[in-house]
C-alpha cells in the first residue's frame, strides 16, 4: 500500500502528482470567484464588458491627446484595445494573486490542498475576463472592417507569454505577502509603474537601441508587441531581441517563483 | 513491520512565541537587520530580538491501527489541535515524521470555505471539492447530502439567508458524505444544538463501525469519547505516553485536571464560529474579585466581549460541564436579560447567580455568543473549581452536579 510521509522536508516526487490530483479544486476555486463576483450586482456579468470598454475608450483618448498618436496602418483604438487587453490580464492576475492567499487564510489554516491552486485560480479568473474582453476587440475589428491574416494563429503564444509572466509575478507576490504584509502596498505600486512602462497607449518602437532592450525586460512589453503583431497582420513589426528578452524574463520569473513558493508554502498556515 | 494506517514517529512541533504577527517578522526588520549587517561587518549577526520558543508537541509517537476509532483528549493547549493540523498536512512537524496509509479527510471546522453569497447547491460543490471530493462524486451524492441536511426547499437560496441550524446541517452533511479511509474530526461537534450533536455522533458511529474506517476524534466531551472510541490518547503539555484504553485514559486525564486561573484570557484559546463572521470576539472570562467560587455563595463572573461591528439580539451562554462531560448548568443571558444589543466597542457582561448551586468540584467552562441563532464565537474556556463554603452543611456526596435550594416539610400523618 502506498505510504504518504509527512515531515519537515519538502516532498519532491509527489508534488506535481498531488497538484494534478487536485485539479478539480482549481476549477472550483475559479468558478467560485467568478460566481461570487457578480452576485448582488445590478448589471451582473455586463460588468465584464463595461469595465474594459470604458478603459479602452479612455486610453484611446489619452493616446490621441497626450501621446500624440498619429493614424497609421492600424486604427489607434484597435492598437490601444490590444494593449489594454493584455495589460489588464497581467494587472488583475498579479494583484488578485498577490492577495489570494491572505484572502483565503481561513482555508489555508483549516484544510490541506496544494497552496499553488489559490493563486493559480485567480489567474484562471483573469483569463476568463480576458477572453470576454477579447470579444470587444473582435467587435471593434468588425466595425473597422479590419481582417487579421494567418499571423492570428500565433496570438495564443503571446497570451501564454502574458500568462507566464502573470503567474510568475503573482506567485512571488502571494508567497511574499503571507510573510510580509508590506507587499500589499507594493503590489498596487508595481501595477501603477508597470502601466506606464508597458506599451498600452503608445507603441514600443518609440524606444531604440539599448533603451529598447532594457525596456523589453518588462515581460509585458514582449507580450503586447507580439499580440499586436499577430492580430494586426504584422503592421506592428516583431522586434525579436526584445521578444526573446521578455520571454526569458517571464520564464525566469516563473521558475524562481515556483521555487520560492514551494520552499515557503509549508509554513503558510503558521504565518498567515 | 506492524499493521498500522498512521504511524507517528517522534514528532515535535516548535513555535516561536509571538510568531505570526507581521510586526515581528516584518520586512522592515529584515531590511534593518540587513543594513545593520552591512555597516557592522564584524558583528555578522544582528542583535536578535529575544525570542522564546514553545514546544506544542514534544517527541510524540504512536500508531493507529486500521478501523480504530481513536479519541484524543487533553486540556486546552495540550497540543491536540497542533497534532491534528500536522496529521492533516496543514502545518509541517519541526522534526520527526508521520507515515500515513490511505486517503485522509480532515474536518477541523464545520463549513470550511463556505461562501455566504453562494447557494446551498453551489456551496456543496465548493465545500466538497475543498474536502477532496471529485465532481462526479459530488453529483452522485448531491441528493443524499441535501436529504441529510433537510434543506431541500432552500437548496437554491444563498446560505447567508439560512438559519444557523440549516447552515451547520448542510456543512456537516457534506463532510459526512466523504469517503476517506481515515477521518480526522476536531471538536466541531461541540457547537450546535443537542439534536444536531446526536445526529453527528450517530453518523460518525456509522462511519466507524459499519464502514470500518479509521477515525481520529478530538473532544472535551468524555461522554462522546466513551460512546464513540475504541482507544484513546492523552496529550498533556505536548507529550503523550501513547495509546491506551478509553476508560483508563479518561481516568488519567481527569486525574490531571487542575483548575485554571480565576481570570481566563480567551484570546489565547482556539475559538470556533460557524461562519467566521468575525463580528465579535469573546475576550475574557473572569470570576469577580469579591466572589469566593464556593458552594451556596453568590457566583459572580464577567465576560468581556469585543464587537467589531454592531451586534443586535445577542445572547451569551456559559456552560458548566462536569469532568466527564455532562452539562450541569447553563447560564444563557437571554433568560434574565431579553436581548443584548451591542454597538461597536468593548463590553463587560456580568452574570450574577445569587446562590451557587454547583457541588464542590471541577467544572469545564465553555462560553458562546449567538446572534439570531447563529454562533458568532465560542470556546472551551478552561476549568474552575467550586470549593465548599461556610453555608455548605453536607458537602458533596457525589450525586448529581447541582444541589439547589429547596424546602422540606414534614407532617405527621
Amino acid at each position: 500500500m502506498e505510504e504518504l510521509i509527512i515531515s519537515a522536508q519538502t516532498e519532491e516526487k509527489n508534488y506535481w502528482r498531488d497538484l494534478w490530483g487536485y485539479r478539480e479544486l482549481l476549477y472550483f476555486l475559479a468558478w467560485k470567484d467568478i460566481l461570487v463576483r457578480y452576485k448582488q450586482t445590478t448589471v451582473g456579468i455586463a460588468w465584464a464588458f463595461l469595465r474594459p470598454a470604458v478603459t479602452i475608450a479612455i486610453f484611446t483618448i489619452i493616446s490621441y491627446k497626450v501621446a500624440g498618436a498619429s493614424p497609421g496602418a492600424v486604427p489607434t483604438v484597435l492598437l490601444v484595445s490590444a494593449g489594454t487587453l493584455v495589460w489588464s490580464l497581467f494587472a488583475t492576475a498579479f494583484a488578485d494573486a498577490g492577495n489570494s492567499l491572505v484572502g483565503n487564510s481561513s482555508l489555508i489554516s483549516k484544510i490541506y490542498f496544494p497552496r499553488l491552486l489559490v493563486p493559480a485560480s485567480t489567474l484562471a479568473v483573469s483569463f476568463v475576463d480576458f477572453t470576454i474582453s477579447l470579444a470587444i476587440l473582435a467587435v471593434l475589428m468588425v466595425w473597422y472592417q479590419y481582417v487579421p491574416d494567418i499571423r492570428l494563429l500565433a496570438m495564443p503564444l503571446f497570451v501564454l507569454l502574458a500568462l507566464t509572466a502573470s503567474l510568475g509575478a503573482g506567485l512571488w507576490m502571494a508567497a511574499l505577502t503571507v510573510k510580509y504584509r508590506d507587499f500589499r502596498f507594493i503590489a498596487p505600486f508595481i501595477v501603477q509603474i508597470g502601466f506606464f512602462a508597458s506599451p498600452i497607449f503608445y507603441r514600443s518602437d518609440k524606444f531604440h537601441g539599448v533603451e529598447r532592450l532594457i525596456y523589453s525586460l518588462n515581460p509585458i512589453v514582449g507580450a503586447i508587441d507580439g499580440f499586436r503583431w499577430a492580430v494586426f497582420r504584422g503592421a506592428i513589426p516583431l522586434y525579436w531581441p526584445g521578444l526573446v528578452i521578455s520571454a526569458a524574463t517571464s520564464i525566469f520569473l516563473l521558475m524562481t517563483a515556483i521555487l520560492y513558493f514551494r520552499r515557503t508554502e509549508k509554513s503558510f498556515a503558521d504565518m498567515i | 513491520m506492524s499493521d498500522y494506517v498512521i504511524s507517528v514517529e517522534h514528532v515535535t512541533k516548535r513555535y516561536r512565541v509571538g510568531q505570526g504577527g507581521a510586526s515581528t517578522e516584518g520586512l522592515r526588520h529584515r531590511l534593518e537587520a540587513g543594513v545593520r549587517n552591512l555597516f557592522s561587518a564584524k558583528k555578522a549577526a544582528a542583535p536578535k530580538l529575544p525570542s522564546s520558543e514553545f514546544l506544542a508537541l514534544n517527541d510524540v509517537s504512536f500508531q493507529v491501527k486500521p478501523g480504530e476509532v481513536l479519541g484524543i483528549i487533553g486540556r486546552n493547549g495540550a497540543g491536540k489541535s497542533t497534532l491534528l493540523k500536522i496529521l492533516s498536512r496543514i502545518t509541517p512537524p519541526t522534526t520527526g515524521q508521520i507515515r500515513v496509509r490511505g486517503k485522509i479527510a480532515s474536518l477541523l471546522e464545520v463549513g470550511t470555505g463556505f461562501h455566504p453569497d453562494l447557494t446551498g447547491r453551489e456551496n456543496i460543490f465548493l465545500n466538497g471539492a475543498i474536502l477532496g471530493m471529485t465532481r462526479v462524486e459530488i453529483v452522485r451524492k448531491l441528493d443524499e447530502i441535501v436529504a441529510f441536511a433537510e434543506i431541500e426547499k432552500f437548496i437554491d437560496t444563498p446560505v447567508k439567508r439560512y438559519s444557523s441550524g440549516m447552515y451547520v446541517r448542510l456543512a456537516f452533511a457534506v463532510a459526512a458524505h466523504l469517503e476517506p479511509e481515515i477521518l480526522i474530526v476536531d471538536e466541531v461537534l461541540a457547537v450546535g444544538d443537542a439534536q444536531f450533536q446526536k445526529k453527528c455522533i450517530g453518523k460518525m458511529n456509522e462511519v466507524a463501525q459499519r464502514q470500518g474506517r479509521t477515525v481520529l476524534f478530538v473532544s472535551h466531551q468524555m461522554a462522546a469519547v466513551r460512546k464513540l472510541c475504541s482507544t484513546a490518547l492523552l496529550l498533556s503539555a505536548g507529550t503523550t505516553s501513547g495509546i491506551g484504553g478509553v476508560e483508563e485514559t479518561i481516568q488519567a486525564y481527569l486525574g490531571h485536571m487542575t483548575a485554571s486561573d480565576r481570570i481566563i484570557d480567551l484570546t489565547k484559546i482556539a475559538h470556533s464560529g460557524y461562519m467566521n463572521l468575525n463580528t465579535a470576539r469573546l475576550e475574557r472570562i473572569a470570576i469577580d474579585d469579591a466572589c469566593s467560587l464556593a458552594y451556596a455563595e453568590p457566583l459572580v463572573f464577567h465576560v468581556d466581549v469585543k464587537c467589531d461591528t454592531a451586534v443586535d439580539g445577542a445572547v451569551i451562554g456559559i456552560g458548566f460541564d462536569t469532568s466527564d462531560g455532562y452539562r450541569v448548568m447553563t447560564l444563557d443571558s437571554d433568560v434574565s436579560h431579553k436581548e443584548l444589543n451591542f454597538a461597536k466597542g468593548k463590553y463587560r457582561v456580568t452574570f450574577t447567580v445569587p446562590r451557587n448551586s454547583l457541588n464542590p468540584g471541577l467544572y469545564n467552562i465553555s462560553c458562546a455568543m449567538f446572534s439570531g441563532g447563529a454562533l458568532i464565537d465560542g470556546c472551551q474556556a478552561g476549568t474552575w473549581e467550586v470549593i465548599t463554603g461556610e453555608n455548605d452543611n453536607v458537602s458533596n456526596r457525589g450525586f448529581g452536579g447541582c444541589r439547589v435550594l429547596f424546602d422540606t416539610e414534614v407532617r405527621a400523618l
